[in-house]
């Protein structure tokens, strides 16, 4: 007769960790970056389809690297209860607040309660009035919550990205900079050589706090490209 | 999914917000209407009524108008009432019938083809967006048996055939694609005569504006519960277009200006533009 193995719970959680973090640093980066015009989402993603930048309401965006299923499942859920919720009260009353501890909840449960936990890291943004009103929130596979300022990063290369960004980002820079900072932060991943990052490779999305209502639009194609080969080049 | 988002917010297979507040207990106030269906006649009560609702192809797009008179029997409920909205970024529905039910359908519909949008990453077709108003309709079938129907008008600029659409509904979800113009309401007959003599199908989209305020016009000359402008309040037909750049609401200063110019010409003529016969006298 055979006695399972005791393994101390602090195994178990340290076990479920790396096997999440392996799973989140096999896949491409994602940069989430403030600017005075809104919050730019840039994804190195060749897919036009197989998104990893999403609007989720008015004034909230969502990015995520890791699993797509497991992902796009929190995606789904996000913009179901944001629906919701400003179907049942008022638009004004869907924060990314609440939104963050949703999936906060969910991330910590399943890491807890299942075998197998989610391999994501996700950043949930809202933008407000201006710079100093923006809310960025970072969510690991465990459901801890951060809140940052600036930029984030995440994925296979986020600290070296991570480095290149926080030489170089200032607060209440235009658009065009910040998004050729991410850019060219993306271009370090792997390290060993740089490389320039061309629109195809990108998905880049803005949630812009100059426009009406639905602040959440995709910079595609022409004016990507034209907002990459500003006056300052990319190195 | 079965943790703190509850089981139905990972439901697989569905972009549909209506099918997702279904499953997830909370019945949209539409639908749940239709339990009232079984629960016998008319219902006695007196609710505020949206009147008279006019849309009209054009060359490049669509345009729908709609006066703003609610009326409660005799009494005037509101006379700055909305009802004509935007759907989506291309579409737009205006409602006649019961006014609470139909903003709360209106509602519904906006938030449906928003959730569809950002779900599946790509809007809905036209045909698509007017199939599914038909279904929340159906669903206020039992409300609509006992007084309290529902009905709207949809139109809006289809991006694969590049033309604008009219869409018209019955209160059972019967949805019929109509040409060239379609009016709903208790004036709808006045509009739609006015428009028949009107409508040009090359006219261009301000000179469909022109024609939607005269349509809207004549209907609140002959029925009285429809309302014409009213210039000592400053209170306007409600005016959007649809183009392949989107839906656009015509500005309040601007409709001034057009219904300036058209009371003007009907101080000399109250009857509004004359259509032309051969032979007869211009």
């Amino acid at each position: 007769m055979s006695v399972p193995f005791y393994v101390s719970p602090e195994q178990i959680m340290k076990d479920k960790a790396d096997f999440a973090r392996k799973g989140i640093a096999r896949g491409r980066s994602v940069v989430v970056v403030q600017c005075a015009q809104g919050v730019i989402f840039v994804a190195e993603n060749p897919s036009k389809a197989l998104h990893k930048i999403s609007e989720i309401y008015d004034r909230i965006g969502f990015a995520a690297v890791g699993k797509y299923n497991e992902f796009e499942n929190l995606r789904v859920a996000g913009i179901r209860l944001a629906d919701l919720r400003g179907y049942s009260y008022d638009r004004s009353d869907v924060t990314g607040r609440s939104l963050a501890n949703a999936y906060a909840q969910t991330l910590g449960s399943i890491f807890t309660e299942t075998a197998k936990p989610y391999e994501v890291e996700i950043v949930v943004a809202e933008v407000g009035a201006d710079e100093s009103a923006d809310q960025m929130y970072r969510l690991t596979f465990d459901g801890s919550v951060a809140d940052e300022r600036g930029f984030v990063a995440m994925g296979g290369s986020a600290e070296a990205i991570e480095g290149a960004m926080s030489a170089a980002w200032q607060p209440n820079q235009d658009l065009e900079t910040s998004l050729r900072q991410a850019v060219n932060a993306l271009g370090q991943h792997g390290t060993d050589e740089r490389r320039t990052l061309s629109p195809d490779d990108l998905e880049v999305a803005i949630l812009d706090r100059t426009r009406p209502r639905r602040l959440f639009h995709r910079v595609e194609g022409d004016s990507l490209a034209a907002l990459l080969q500003g006056p300052q080049a990319p190195a | 999914m079965s943790h703190d988002f509850p089981s139905a917010f990972g439901l697989v297979g569905t972009s549909s917000f209506t099918e997702f507040l279904n499953a997830s207990g909370n019945e949209p106030g539409v639908s749940r209407s239709t339990g009232a269906a079984t629960s016998g006649g008319p219902a006695n009560l007196e609710a505020p009524h949206g009147t008279t609702i006019v849309a009209l192809d054009c060359d490049g797009g669509v345009v729908m108008a709609g006066d703003r008179r609610a009326t409660m029997g005799n009494i005037i409920a509101q006379r700055d009432v909305q009802k004509v909205f935007e759907s989506d970024a291309f579409s737009v529905v205006g409602i006649a019938g019961t006014a609470g039910l139909a903003v709360e359908l209106v509602h519904l519909f906006q938030v449906e083809l928003e959730h569809y949008e950002k779900i599946e990453g790509t809007p809905l077709s036209l045909e698509g967006k007017a199939n599914r108003l038909s279904s929340l309709l159906r669903a206020n079938l039992g409300m609509a048996m006992q007084g309290l129907a529902v009905v709207p008008l949809f139109a809006g600029f289809d991006l694969a055939e590049e033309r604008g659409r009219i869409f018209s509904y019955d209160v059972t979800g019967g949805r019929y694609e109509e040409h060239d113009f379609h009016a709903v309401g208790s004036g709808s007959t006045f509009a739609r005569g006015s428009l028949k003599k009107l409508f040009r199908p090359e006219a261009d989209t301000d000179a469909a504006v022109r024609v939607a305020l005269e349509a809207l016009y004549d209907a609140a000359d002959d029925d009285s519960a429809t309302s014409g402008p009213d210039l000592a309040r400053r209170i306007f037909p409600m005016v959007s277009v649809v183009t392949a750049s989107g839906v656009e609401t015509i500005s309040e200063d601007r409709l001034a200006q057009e219904v300036e110019q058209m009371m003007a010409a009907r101080l000399g003529r109250p009857d509004g533009p004359r259509a032309s016969v051969p032979g007869g006298a211009s």
